[in-house]
């Protein structure tokens, strides 16, 4: 049953329903499901995170189910152009975000199913909520072959992997979030999650590929909302509280004062590629020069998502060693972004009113350098 | 036992002590953190390892406790530290984010359970730190011995807590958790303590607020407790207190890196050319009324239909009678060549800076194309995708700064080019028609430079007069259209 809610009637409903002293097991105990109405994954995240920070849990835990249209989710110690092609992403609008919690890189659209629990630090049990989802799953599917695996990854048939999960742990609060595939779109996940990159050599955490399937193809009638019901029903009974979906909006500064900076936080490029730890690229390019295959060394250090170190070394009968150290030199502490390298190396080129061959060369050499961005 | 008689002692005086360093402290103008800290009601006491009280009693002077990275839960022994957000030497309170760690998909930010400076960290960037063995040292202040007077502190001007201070009640608990309690309107006699001798710690005051209303505190962006700014004291008369207006900002220096540095040299090459500046006043009357008409037949085929790309197009136009201005100079001005495409540059403005994107070929595109063209660069220049073609190869740039707003401008030349047009807003003013009779004309102001080593004034202004008739009589296009 979808309600639309206010949080302060949620502040309410929580006091309402406190854990007496003498628990009996019938007690209605507190507890909360929320469901977002925006597919933004910024806005998700970051209302995610504002009740991670804001909201008391003791006794009162909450689910809370988002879906967001496509984006791709890196994990916060991650390195995003190790993990998906960026450059494709940015074909075709797909977005990047980069969450709080730690994991690997997922690929979401609105054929994926998103849900956070919530809870105090004591009641932290992540395969206590994945048992959830899988008793849901069987109450509307008894012949569903899932299972929770110890790596907190659901499996389709012992094989397919149909969700994964991360988690945030904090001060007194903690959020287990985990994913699950109903008809997203496989080619494009495939494709998405492939990184083009090469020579990239860094310690951040790398995600562990595996196959996967929706749900949808095991059983036509399992759909997003059919699953989500089922899910909300199954917390509902497990936690003793009504079945209520109470509808929020994410944007909504008066119920969430204080969201919409964290929006902007998550979409600044400081956090999604400025976070990145510290990596370097080590790579080569082939360019035609009269019939023949010239070799470019490159190699970059980049700290915050920025060029620390930028060694780029082409022969000097193709270009001018005087242009390469410029490009060197300008290109160190400049981010590493295809777009700001563009106008970086378009705006030198200006300084440099010569000859076509020139520039054509010093076009060729910045477009293989964004491509590496 | 002799270490708790003595510990329990202080911890009276502690109290009052406290309070007077705090306004020594609040006399500051600048908002500072009260350094004192009162560390006898940490929860790690409730451990009661016998040596520590030792350690706490002999030493009167600041002490260095190690904190170590407590219990995370699910049995989790190892952790690998991803981020360190303190270094050391800086100062800490209890709460604030010490590092974040990662374990098996989960991230775990750990908390300062003291006030102090961070003296030494045991671990680096990706190494595997270990729970219950230390992570960082943290050196607590000194509790100096001062005198026993009370004197009421200028910041706290709620009676209820000065009460309490005077009277010397024993409702232990230090400045930082009075504050949080004044902000929020709580009463400390009616808050339970649970430290060391009924001390309330901050943990008591958000169990408290919790149990009000049912949420941690009011939603603020940092949920520390921050030094309200020294409020004047309470005067019989009163009268107004002068106080010179306190700014605690600071200048910030940084290096210019990236795409300013190299704006800083491209526009140093740029003011070595010897501009010259001409500015002209066009009536768009008929232009406004003219695109009002192909608007809506632009949208039907999927375009937005600006000015642009009429300006473009007479500039085009204009430009074929006034080859110069399309032309090109090497550095030591030795050589001219006449560009043969008409590669039109548009000065755009993103968030990283000035873009300038060019159209190519304008000379043999029909007005529809080049607002097909500049959709597309619009777009591309919105999601960072600007190819290197789009931005290299420009012969003549017009810049419409009036969609921000002004009306002239002094624009710069792009080098290599020769001249440059910035377009002012359109605004609606009053003319005289023909007749003697005044309209309401649209009126935009376009301001040219031109490199006044091989252009001279007398070809800018026969040219801006060419592309001024254009506009102001489209239908002039027609005759001269290829």
């Amino acid at each position: 049953i979808m309600i639309p809610f206010s949080m302060k009637n949620c502040f309410q409903f929580l006091c309402n329903h406190k854990v007496p002293a003498a628990g009996f097991k019938t007690t209605p105990k507190g507890g909360l499901i929320l469901q977002s109405v925006s597919n933004d994954v910024y806005q998700n995240l970051a209302v995610e995170d504002w009740i991670h920070d804001y909201i008391s849990l003791e006794g009162k835990p909450v689910l809370f189910f988002w879906r967001n249209s496509p984006s791709v989710v890196i994990g916060r110690h991650q390195n995003p152009w190790q993990e998906c092609n960026l450059n494709l992403m940015r074909e075709e609008g797909i977005k990047l975000a980069r969450r709080k919690s730690g994991g690997g890189t997922v690929y979401h659209d609105l054929g994926n199913i998103n849900m956070t629990f919530f809870t105090t630090k004591n009641k932290y049990d992540r395969m206590e909520n994945l048992q959830l989802i899988v008793r849901a799953l069987n109450a509307v599917q008894p012949q569903l072959d899932v299972q929770a695996t110890k790596r907190f990854d659901l499996l389709l048939d012992g094989q397919f992997k149909i969700s994964g999960t991360a988690s945030k742990i904090g001060r007194t609060n903690t959020y287990h979030h985990c994913t699950l595939l109903c008809s997203t779109d496989r080619t494009a996940l495939s494709s998405l999650l492939k990184s083009p990159y090469q020579g990239i050599e860094s310690r951040a955490t790398a995600s562990i590929p595996s196959t996967v399937k929706n749900l949808l193809e095991k059983d036509p009638t399992l759909t997003c909302e059919v699953l989500m019901s089922a899910i909300a029903a199954e917390y509902a009974a497990h936690h003793h509280i009504k079945n209520h979906v109470h509808l929020i909006n994410p944007a909504d500064e008066t119920v969430f004062p204080g969201v919409n900076s964290k929006v902007q936080e998550l979409r600044s490029w400081e956090w999604i590629y400025g976070r990145t730890p510290k990596f370097s690229v080590n790579t080569t390019f082939n360019v035609l020069h009269e019939q023949t295959h010239l070799e470019i060394k490159v190699f970059l250090d980049i700290k915050d998502g920025r060029i620390e170190i930028c060694n780029i070394k082409a022969p000097d009968h193709w270009l001018p060693l005087e242009l390469c150290d410029q490009l060197n030199s300008s290109l160190i502490g400049s981010k590493f972004c295809p777009i700001e390298t563009a106008m970086l190396t378009n705006i030198l080129l200006r300084t440099y009113p010569g000859d076509y061959k020139l520039h054509s060369k010093w076009n060729i050499l910045c477009e293989k350098m964004r491509g590496i961005m | 036992m002799a270490a708790a008689r003595v510990l329990r002692t202080w911890s009276h005086c502690a109290g009052r002590l406290i309070c007077v360093r705090y306004f020594q402290t609040c006399r500051n103008v600048h908002v500072l953190k009260p350094k004192c800290v009162c560390f006898l009601g940490f929860p790690s006491f409730k451990y009661s390892h016998p040596y520590r009280l030792l350690k706490t009693t002999a030493a009167l002077q600041g002490q260095v406790v190690q904190f170590k990275l407590s219990d995370i839960g699910e049995g989790i022994r190892e952790v690998t530290i991803k981020e360190w957000y303190v270094k050391e030497g800086d100062t800490v309170s209890q709460f604030d984010s010490i590092c974040e760690v990662q374990s098996d998909k989960a991230s775990v930010t750990i908390t300062s359970r003291y006030d102090g400076v961070i003296k030494k960290l045991y671990y680096n960037l990706d190494d595997i730190a270990y729970v219950g063995k230390p992570l960082v040292d943290i050196e607590t202040e000194a509790l100096k011995d001062s005198e026993e007077d009370v004197v009421e502190t200028p910041a706290m001007s709620h009676d209820e807590h000065t009460h309490q201070e005077i009277k010397g009640q024993k409702t232990l608990a230090t400045p930082a958790v009075r504050r949080l309690a004044m902000e929020n309107n709580i009463k400390l006699s009616e808050v339970v303590g649970s430290g060391k001798d009924g001390r309330i710690l901050k943990e008591d005051i958000l169990n408290f607020l919790e149990k009000q209303t049912g949420a941690i505190l009011p939603p603020s962006p940092k949920v520390e407790i921050i030094s309200p700014p020294p409020k004047p004291k309470d005067r019989p008369i009163p009268m107004p207190i002068s106080k010179p207006p306190v700014f605690t900002g600071k200048d910030r220096t940084e290096p210019i890196t990236g795409f300013q540095k190299a704006m800083v040299k491209t526009m140093s090459a740029a003011l070595k050319i010897p501009h010259f500046g001409y500015c002209d006043e066009i009536d768009l009357t008929e232009l406004v009324k003219l695109r009002e008409e192909l608007k809506p037949i632009a949208l039907a085929r999927g375009i937005k239909l600006s000015f642009m790309p009429f300006f473009l197009k007479a500039a085009s136009l204009g430009l074929l009678q006034f080859p110069i201005l399309n032309a090109s100079v090497d550095e030591n001005c030795q050589k001219i060549t006449y560009k043969a495409s008409h590669n039109i540059g548009i000065a755009m403005d993103t968030e990283l800076g000035l873009i300038v994107p060019n159209v190519k070929n304008v000379q043999i595109c029909s007005i529809f194309e080049i607002a097909i063209e500049l959709n597309r660069l619009q777009k591309l220049g919105s999601s960072r995708q600007l190819s290197t073609t789009d931005l290299t190869g420009g012969t003549f740039t017009l810049s419409n700064i009036g969609s921000i707003g002004g009306t002239y401008a002094k624009p710069v030349i792009l080098p290599p080019e020769v001249a440059i047009g910035a377009l002012g807003s359109i605004k609606a003013l009053p003319r005289f028609n023909q007749k003697g009779d005044i309209y309401k004309a649209q009126i935009m102001n376009v301001s040219w430079s031109a490199d006044h080593r091989v252009i001279d004034g007398a070809t800018m202004s026969r040219f801006s007069n060419l592309w001024k008739s254009y506009l102001e009589n489209p239908a002039l296009m027609l005759i001269d259209l290829k």
